[in-house]
């Protein structure tokens, strides 16, 4: 998935789709909106990020799995098994982006891309109602899927690359 | 100046502000990890070295109190599993890269030769104990007679225990202060270190406890060189890195690591075991109480302050 940090207004559409969509309990959140204002009073710089789980493809959360409950699905998105998860909380722990939390059912809880509809060949929640038509998804495989298109033609980050998880969230900068 | 200025619309439980996962059972579990793997690996290695006579509280007596202190360990585990009905899931693979597997099932051999140990040596503590049927008794027999074996098996899987209680830790590298590999070997010190300790407590025998006294200072003398290490390790390294050592130096982990674990926990009982080995006559509870004290107190610290330490972006 690629963020447009140029287009995104920070709305926070995009996390009430995911609660709405994905049944996430009261308090809790799979995505969520980050701004970071930087620069000297009065020339500030702001960037605004609509995050979730990176779906590393050096995933600690599925290194660290005492069960394989978490594990990378087809295509590489990182998913966890409910009845397979004891609950230990060190996929938590090994997260560098904190994109995972203990769902009060006991098992814990992180972004799935919307695979439920990504197999239907629906775009996830979060995709398909943002107002700014800032995010883009599709398979990174695929060199005509949206995701690739856009990463040719723009500059883009990751986040922490350097905690050496190989993040597969692009940012356009 | 120029600053930066983050603003994140996320506030999981347990997670934003600050990461707060593990609460007191793996803090406590690895201590009484680390203890059993400490007072197992002693009664194995003086097995193996034929000088059971010589020790034979370490041998024989300490580890009476390891299945008890390692079935507390595992029931605070238990209880820090948020979704409990289902750990049966960790004995139904094996993830050799997850060292929450490995010690899963380390533990699965530690715990049943723990009790079997004490098993074996049950008549040092009941003279006239008799078991009721007769294949206890042949189990027995066969036990003893592979009992070298079963020494290797458990010193093994003992040293196994004490590096995985660190191990556990380092594996994460979300979390900076965990990210270090020395863990491993200062948490296995450690539970050596409180092993010895608890067997210090435990022995009458004038030559051992000064065998123990002297084994004991040597494994403080290591722990605190790895100590060193790790910092020199952390301040050389990345920003993060430099930002989880300064946690303990100048943060608010300065004074409780400092003053508990290197001080009361170390530095102390260190004076008190080489005062003895001269000679002096000192209360004999004082060195390994403060030992198994700063082995609790050391193994919270990390548990806490790692989860403080984090990468920023």
């Amino acid at each position: 998935m690629a963020v447009d940090t140029k287009k995104c207004v920070g709305c926070s559409d995009c996390v009430v789709a995911c609660q709405t969509e994905n049944n996430v309990p009261i308090g809790y959140c799979r995505d969520w909106v980050t701004e970071v204002t930087d620069g000297t009073y009065p020339q500030l710089e702001i960037e605004i990020r609509s995050e979730r789980c990176n779906h590393c493809e050096n995933a600690p959360c599925v290194r660290c799995c005492p069960t394989g409950a978490s594990q990378f699905a087809e295509g590489g998105i990182v998913l966890v098994e409910h009845d397979r998860c004891i609950g230990c909380g060190a996929c938590i722990a090994s997260c560098p982006y904190d994109a995972r939390y203990p769902h009060p059912d006991g098992y814990v809880d992180k972004c799935t891309f919307c695979i439920h509809r990504v197999d239907k060949g629906l775009k996830p929640a979060c995709v398909s109602v943002c107002p700014t038509k800032c995010l883009y998804f599709g398979d990174l495989d695929d060199p005509n899927s949206d995701v690739s298109v856009v990463l040719k033609k723009r500059k883009w980050k990751t986040l922490i690359p350097e905690a050496g998880t190989r993040p597969q969230l692009y940012f356009l900068i | 100046m120029k600053e930066e200025l983050i603003v994140s619309g996320r506030m999981n439980h347990l997670i934003d502000p600050q990461l707060h996962i593990w609460h007191w059972h793996i803090p406590l579990y690895l201590f009484l990890g680390g203890l059993a793997a400490g007072i197992l690996f002693f009664a194995a290695l003086y097995t193996i070295l034929g000088k059971e006579k010589e020790y034979p509280t370490a041998v024989k007596i300490a580890p009476f109190i390891t299945p008890i202190i390692l079935v507390v360990g595992l029931m605070a585990l238990f209880l820090d599993l948020n979704h409990k009905l289902y750990f049966w899931r960790l004995y139904t693979t094996i993830r050799l890269q997850s060292p929450m597997s490995w010690g899963a099932w380390t533990l699965m051999v530690v715990t049943p030769i723990s009790v079997i140990w004490c098993a074996l040596n049950i008549k040092e503590i009941f003279p006239n104990w008799k078991w009721k049927y007769e294949f206890i008794d042949e189990l027995d027999a066969f036990f003893r007679k592979n009992l070298k074996t079963l020494s290797w098996v458990l010193l093994i899987s003992s040293l196994i225990l004490g590096v995985y209680t660190g191990i556990l830790f380092s594996a994460f590298n979300a979390r900076p202060l965990w990210n270090t590999s020395i863990l491993g070997p200062l948490f296995l010190a450690s539970g050596l270190s409180t092993g010895a300790a608890a067997i210090l407590l435990m022995s009458k025998s004038h030559h051992e406890r000064l065998a123990f006294a002297r084994i004991d200072l040597m494994l403080i003398g290591i722990e605190m060189f790895l100590i060193i290490h790790m910092f020199m390790g952390f301040l050389a390294s990345t920003q993060v890195h430099i930002d989880a050592a300064s946690l303990f130096l100048g943060g608010p982990y300065t004074t409780p690591f400092w003053l508990f674990v290197v001080t009361l926990g170390l530095a102390v009982p260190a004076l008190l075991e080489t005062l003895e080995l001269k000679g002096f006559k000192l209360p004999a509870m004082i060195a390994p109480i403060l030992v198994l004290f700063g082995g609790i107190v050391f193994r919270f610290i990390i548990a806490y302050a790692g989860q403080v330490s984090r990468w920023l972006y």
